[in-house]
């Protein structure tokens, strides 16, 4: 790559104004997803980074007793030992401490999780020609493949690239809300409606305009009488990315579900909420059969390929093994 | 502005081992770049290169990172330790020692990236098993499959000096040396 210029900012308006007035800036946190593309594997290109990681963006406050406002700044490591996540977000601490190692938690912040890019290895690998993520009207290597760690939700023959965050499926399970600030003011989206599906411009990947910048995100405390489970199923015991996992969160009452919340990883174009499982389980008694219906409902339709075909089942018994643990923990 | 660099090149301070060095470097140069080729601290060593494999783990203001993924830039100000730090007044650190006793390497080349980890998790008390000591050592691949004599290694090490902890919800999880 050519000449690079560093910036590091004293205020959060003046690193949104230096990226905002120049197309080649962008933003640096704890720069795990950005120093990798743009260094090393050379898909991106940027002249100016803009590092706001030091900006007083950091830890977390309790809104009303009732919502976790999380500073974008703050590193995986530290969130995971926030003392509010291991009380009542427990599959949220789960999820954190699923991701990545040691030394990339306590680099990589929460803002730069949400944004972290899919991990396709066509679209990481420059000498490949067919990317339409990365080279729009190109077509798409992976269907052509072989692939395997891509999306089977959310998904087409455009572009299979898999959203790999395991943070973001237990936040998206719990409606978590990004708080964002740009040139024209703040703004908030709700993390359902801040990612876009590829469609036919899988370069855009989420709502947000050059320049704006995550400040906060902003977690709804599920109720004190929830339970709650992450679980990763990956090719090694640890440090991996998924091949399917499953945030739920169940209030169970008398045998009962009173509340589901629930959502899958490594399976999607973006962090997968599954709504209609929910609903499914709404009301109804917290048992196997239950879970297995649930589980076909929130794969229906899946765009499979021959390296990705077995996610459809991993995935299902993923969920239902999630949501037996924990009504098994309610009874 | 606290920094900038308008020729493509970055200047600051940086502590390493505890002496301060002057930063007047491209700003596109990674903090393990820097170590290696202008610092000529050459026992971080280079794998992956791509923050996957922890060769290149050392400690940026007490924590265990991968250099590979951060800028000599970010680090202007901060304080950072390698393995070069770890050997006092000519005497090997205890986890030298009993990775030498253990058989913890062969072909070495991991090691020092090994050691920066394994002391964070010391000092964090994070060792109190063999398996919490696979899962925090995690992020440190080992090409020749030393694995289970390097959790020999550390576990000794822990048992000796008592820093095993109880593996209890106070353990701190990020490894803050
Ligand atoms: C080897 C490896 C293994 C990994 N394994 C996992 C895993 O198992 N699970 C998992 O979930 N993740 C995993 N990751 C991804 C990792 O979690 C992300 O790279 C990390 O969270 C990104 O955060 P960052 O602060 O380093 O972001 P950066 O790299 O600094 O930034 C990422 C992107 O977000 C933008 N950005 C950052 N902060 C803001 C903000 N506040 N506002 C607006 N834009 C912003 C940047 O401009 C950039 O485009 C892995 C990464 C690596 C390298
Ligand atoms: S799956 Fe998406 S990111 Fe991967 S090669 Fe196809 S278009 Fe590119
Ligand atoms: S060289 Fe940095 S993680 Fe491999
Ligand atoms: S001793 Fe050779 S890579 Fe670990």
């Amino acid at each position: 790559m050519s000449a690079l210029t560093y910036v590091r900012p004293d205020g959060v308006d003046e690193a949104i104004a230096l990226v905002s007035a120049d197309a080649g800036a962008a933003f640096l946190a704890g720069g795990t997803t950005q120093l990798d593309l743009l260094l090393k594997d050379g898909v991106i290109e940027n002249s100016t980074l803009v590092d706001i990681g030091r900006l007083p963006l950091t830890g977390t406050s309790l809104l009303d007793g009732a919502v976790l406002r999380i500073g974008a700044l703050t590193t995986m490591a530290d969130l995971a030992e926030d003392p509010v996540v291991r009380e009542r977000l427990p599959f949220v601490r789960e999820a954190l401490l699923a991701g990545a190692s040691i030394q990339l938690r306590n680099m990589a912040t929460i803002g730069g999780n949400l944004l972290q890019r899919t991990r396709c290895r066509y679209f990481r690998d420059r000498t490949v020609a067919a990317c339409n993520k990365r080279r729009p009207g190109t077509g798409c290597a992976a269907v052509i493949g072989p692939a395997r760690m891509h999306a089977i939700l959310g998904a087409d023959q455009n572009c299979i690239a898999l959203h790999a965050s395991d943070l973001c499926v237990p936040l998206v399970a719990l409606d978590a809300e990004v708080r964002v600030q740009g040139p024209g003011g703040e703004r908030t989206v709700p993390l359902t409606d801040f990612y876009v599906l590829p469609g036919r411009s899988p370069d855009v990947e989420h709502v947000l305009g050059h320049g704006e910048m995550i400040t906060h995100v902003d977690v709804p405390l599920p109720p004190a009488t929830s339970r709650s489970r992450y679980l990763k199923v990956r090719d090694r015991a640890s440090y991996e990315f998924a091949l399917a996992s499953a945030a739920a969160a169940l209030v169970v009452e008398d045998g009962t579900i009173a509340e589901a919340r629930l959502a899958l990883g490594g399976v999607g174009t973006v962090p997968w909420r599954a709504g209609e499982a929910e609903e499914m389980l709404r009301g109804v008694p917290a048992t196997t059969a239950m879970f297995r219906a649930a589980a076909r409902a929130a794969l229906r339709d899946p765009y499979t390929l021959p390296g990705t075909a077995f996610k459809v089942e991993l995935a299902q018994r993923t969920l239902v093994r999630v949501l037996e643990d924990l009504a098994e923990a309610a009874s | 502005m606290a920094t900038s660099s308008t020729t493509g090149r970055t200047t600051g301070e940086v502590r390493v081992n505890g002496e301060a060095r002057r930063l007047d470097l491209d700003s596109r140069v990674t903090l393990l770049d820097m170590l290696r080729d202008h610092l000529g601290l050459t026992g971080t060593k280079k794998g992956c290169d791509q923050g996957a494999c922890g060769a290149c783990t050392v400690h940026l203001d007490g924590r265990p990172v991968v250099s590979c993924l951060v800028l000599a830039a970010q680090c202007d100000g901060r304080e950072v330790r390698t393995v070069e730090s770890l050997a006092r007044d000519g005497r090997l650190h205890p986890l030298q020692e009993a990775f030498i006793r253990h058989d913890g390497f062969q072909c070495g080349f991991c090691t020092p990236g090994q050691l920066m980890s394994a002391a964070a998790l010391l000092a964090q008390r994070r060792a109190s098993s063999a398996d919490e000591v696979r899962e925090a050592m995690s992020g440190n691949l080992c090409r020749c499959g030393a694995y289970p004599n390097i959790v020999a290694a550390i576990r000794d090490v822990a048992e000796q000096n008592g820093t095993a902890g109880d593996g209890g919800p106070g353990a701190a999880r990020n490894g803050a040396a």
